[in-house]
C-alpha cells in the first residue's frame, strides 16, 4: 500500500520505524514502514490481512483516505555496520521492516563489507516482494538466500529453517553486525546460532513485536520488561533483551 | 485580611467548616471528596458538609471492607476506599476525538477539555504521592493533554490521617502518613473532646487565597503539638509493612521463583487490584460509531494487564497464563516502574489488598520471595 499525504508533508523515517494506520470507524493498528527512506514523498506499507482492521486496510481502494500517525519507534541503528559484514535475517512478515534497511545499505554499499540476506517463510506462497527478491538475487554485491519450511515439488529453492543457513553464511563473525526480524522464537534461535559462530550479542539487533494502542508510551500495552516497545523499541540489541527472551510470557 | 504566607498554620473551628466549603464554591471550584455510597466511602461531589462521611469509619483487611459508626462526629475519620482521585484526572472513559466522514475522506476534531476547576478535598499523604506518580506518567516525558489540563486547574486540600487502615503501609513506601509537600492546604482534624477543630496548613499562594473570608484563629503550640502527636500515633499503627530494600533486583532476578506459581493458583485475574490502584494507568481505545456511520468517536478506557487480550498479538496473546499476568503486574508496580519513571509505582495505600476478592496481599508475596533468597549474595543491589 502506497500512501501520499492529503495535507502537509511526510516526515522522514528511519528504517525499522512504524506508523499507526487508521481505518475510518474501525481503529488503528501498528504497521512497520517498508518503503525506501530516500523517497520520503510516499509512505509504503505491506499489510497482511489478519484481524478486523488489517483486513479492512488491504481492501482500501485507490483514492480513499487512511489515517496515519508516525513515524514511531527507534529504528535499526546504522552506525554499527560501518566497515563490517552485515547479515539480515527475516522470518515471515519480518522482511518488510528490514526492507528499508536493505535499501539504505544498498545506497551506501561502499561503507561496509559483505552483505548476506537470509529470508525464510512458511511456504512459497507466503513470500513477499517476490519480483524484487529475484532482482536482489542476481546482484553480485549481496547474497540473498530464500528458504521455506515446506514446499511442493514445484519449488526449486531451499527448504528448512533460516537458522540452518547461519553456519554457512559468509561473514567474519568478529566483525559482523546482524539485524533480525520475525517471530520471537525464530529471532532467539537465530541469535543463538550467530553467537555460536562468534558474533557478539551486542552486534545483533532484533525487532520485538507487542500489542500497541497509543504508540507514545502511555497506554501500557506494549510493555516488555521495563521497556515500552513503541517508544524504546521496537529495535533492541540482543544483549539487552537476552535474559527476557529466555523467559516465557514476558 | 492580609493573605496568609505559605507555611503558616491556623485554626479552623469545626462549626466553621461549612465556611471553607462555601469559600471554595464561591471561588468557582467543583468540590469533590469522600462520601458514603453503597456501603463504602467513595469520591463524589461535595455540596454541603452533610455529603461527607460524618461519624463513619472503615475497617479493612485483606479481601474485606466494612463501614462502621464511630463514637464521635469526625469528618475524616477513615482511610482510603475503592475510588482514587485518578478517576477525575484520568477518567475511566473519555472521548479523545471525533472523526466525520467527508466524501472518501474524513476530518478529525480533537476533544477540548473545558470542565470547571476542581478542589480535591481530603487527599491523604499517600494519595498526594500517587498524584506525583501519575504526573510522571501522564505529564512527564509524554504529556497527555486532558490530564495536564485537569491537573493544572485542580486545588489540592490534603487531610492528615488520624489513624492507619488495616492494609496501609505508607510508612514502608515513604509516602506517609504525614502530608509534607505538594498541597495547597493541609488539614489535621482534632476531634476532641472537648475541642473539635482543624489545624490548617497553607501550602501555596492559591491555598492562601481561598482562605480569604474563612474565619481562622492563630494556632497555639498546644494545638500544633496535638496534630504532631496524632500523626506519630498513626505512623506507629500501620496495618502492613513492606521491606523495599533492593526490591527492584529482588523481583527482576526472581522471575521464575516458585512463589509466582502459588499466587497464580489463587488469582482470579478479576482486574480489581488494577482498577482500585491510584497509579495503574493502562488503557485501551475503542471506536464508537454513530448509527449513520458518518461519525465515529474515539474513546479511551481503563484497561488492565490482567485481561487476556491486553497482550493480543495477531491471533494469540503474549501473557496467556494468570501467573505471567500477576508477575507482570507486581514486577511493573514494584520494580520496572523505577526504570520507567524513577519512582515506585506503589504508594502503599493498601487498596489492592482490601479489594482483592481472594485477599492476595502484595506485601506478603514480596516477603515470601525475599524469605527464600535473603541469604543469596546475588540480591542486595539497592535501587
Ligand atoms: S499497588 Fe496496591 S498498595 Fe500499591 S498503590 Fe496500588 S493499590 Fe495501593
Ligand atoms: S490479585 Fe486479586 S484483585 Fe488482582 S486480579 Fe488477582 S484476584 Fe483480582
Ligand atoms: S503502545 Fe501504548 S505504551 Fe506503547
Amino acid at each position: 500500500m502506497v500512501l501520499r499525504p492529503t495535507f502537509g508533508h511526510v516526515p522522514p523515517f528511519s528504517p525499522g520505524q512504524f506508523n499507526m494506520l487508521y481505518r475510518f470507524g474501525l481503529g488503528e493498528v501498528a504497521i512497520s514502514i517498508c518503503g525506501d527512506p530516500s523517497r520520503p514523498d510516499e509512505i509504503v506499507h505491506t499489510v497482511r490481512s489478519a484481524g478486523k482492521i488489517t483486513s479492512a486496510l488491504v481492501r482500501v481502494a485507490p483514492g480513499e483516505t487512511v489515517g496515519v500517525r508516525g513515524p514511531y519507534g527507534t529504528g535499526w541503528p546504522l552506525h554499527p555496520m560501518e566497515g563490517k559484514d552485515v547479515v539480515l535475517v527475516a522470518g515471515g512478515l519480518g522482511l518488510p521492516p528490514l526492507r528499508p534497511l536493505l535499501y539504505e545499505l544498498l545506497a551506501h554499499r561502499d561503507r561496509f563489507g559483505r552483505l548476506e540476506v537470509i529470508y525464510g517463510a512458511r511456504s512459497p506462497k507466503d513470500l513477499v516482494y517476490y519480483d524484487e527478491i529475484q532482482r536482489w538475487r542476481v546482484r553480485s554485491d549481496l547474497r540473498f538466500q530464500v528458504t521455506v519450511d515446506t514446499a511442493g515439488r514445484d519449488w526449486y529453492g531451499d527448504v528448512g529453517l533460516v537458522t540452518a543457513r547461519i553456519p554457512d553464511a559468509r561473514f567474519e563473525p568478529e566483525r559482523t553486525v546482524a539485524y533480525l526480524c520475525g517471530p520471537e522464537i525464530m529471532m532467539k534461535l537465530t541469535a543463538q546460532a550467530l553467537e555460536e559462530r562468534g558474533v557478539a550479542d551486542d552486534a545483533i539487533y532484533l525487532s520485538i513485536e507487542r500489542n500497541m494502542k497509543c504508540a507514545v508510551g502511555l497506554c501500557g500495552h506494549c510493555q516488555y520488561g521495563p521497556e515500552f516497545v513503541c517508544r524504546d523499541g521496537p529495535v533492541f540489541s540482543y544483549r539487552d533483551v537476552k535474559p527476557r527472551m529466555a523467559l516465557r510470557e514476558v | 485580611m492580609d493573605e496568609l504566607s505559605v507555611g503558616s498554620k491556623r485554626i479552623l473551628e469545626r462549626e466553621d467548616f461549612p465556611r471553607l466549603l462555601a469559600a471554595l464554591t464561591a471561588a468557582g471550584y467543583r468540590v469533590v471528596g469522600p462520601t458514603v455510597r453503597d456501603g463504602a466511602i467513595v469520591y463524589g461531589d461535595i455540596r454541603t458538609e452533610e455529603d461527607l462521611p460524618i461519624g463513619w469509619t472503615d475497617r479493612q483487611e485483606a479481601g474485606t471492607y466494612r463501614l462502621e459508626r464511630r463514637n464521635d462526629t469526625a469528618l475524616f475519620g477513615f482511610n482510603v476506599g475503592p475510588h482514587s482521585w485518578k478517576k477525575y484526572l484520568f477518567p475511566p472513559r473519555e472521548r479523545l476525538w471525533t472523526a466525520t466522514r467527508v466524501g472518501s475522506s474524513f476530518d478529525v476534531a480533537v476533544e477540548e477539555d473545558t470542565g470547571p476547576p476542581m478542589a480535591f478535598l481530603g487527599l491523604r499523604a499517600c494519595e498526594l504521592a500517587g498524584l506525583d506518580v501519575t504526573d510522571r506518567v501522564f505529564d512527564g516525558r509524554v504529556r497527555d493533554p486532558g490530564y495536564h489540563a485537569r491537573r493544572a486547574r485542580t486545588l489540592l486540600i490534603a487531610v492528615q490521617c488520624g489513624q492507619a487502615g488495616g492494609t496501609c503501609f505508607c510508612v514502608s513506601m515513604g509516602t506517609g502518613p504525614g502530608v509534607t509537600r505538594g498541597y495547597d492546604l493541609a488539614l489535621t482534624e482534632i476531634v476532641g473532646p472537648p475541642h473539635h477543630y482543624f489545624l490548617v496548613g497553607v501550602g501555596s499562594p492559591t491555598g492562601a487565597s481561598v482562605l480569604r473570608g474563612v474565619p481562622l484563629s492563630p494556632a497555639t503550640e498546644r494545638e500544633t503539638g496535638a496534630a504532631e502527636t496524632l500523626l506519630a500515633k498513626t505512623a506507629a499503627s500501620m496495618g502492613r509493612s513492606l521491606n523495599t530494600e533492593g526490591i527492584h533486583d529482588l523481583l527482576l532476578t526472581n522471575m521464575e521463583h516458585p512463589r509466582w506459581e502459588i499466587v497464580a493458583r489463587r488469582c482470579l485475574s478479576c482486574t480489581n487490584c488494577t482498577m482500585v490502584c491510584p497509579t495503574c494507568f493502562c488503557h485501551t481505545t475503542e471506536e464508537v460509531p454513530e448509527l449513520s456511520g458518518d461519525r465515529v468517536e474515539r474513546w479511551r478506557r481503563w484497561d488492565s494487564c490482567f485481561n487476556l487480550e491486553f497482550t493480543q498479538l495477531h491471533t494469540s496473546n503474549v501473557r496467556k497464563s494468570p501467573l505471567s499476568r500477576y508477575r507482570q503486574w507486581l514486577t511493573h508496580k514494584l520494580a520496572s516502574w523505577y526504570d520507567q519513571f524513577d519512582t515506585s509505582g506503589c504508594i502503599g495505600c493498601g487498596r489492592c489488598i482490601t479489594w482483592c476478592p481472594v485477599g492476595i496481599d502484595l506485601t506478603e508475596e514480596v516477603a515470601a520471595i525475599r524469605s527464600t533468597v535473603a541469604a543469596s549474595p546475588a540480591v542486595g543491589g539497592h535501587r
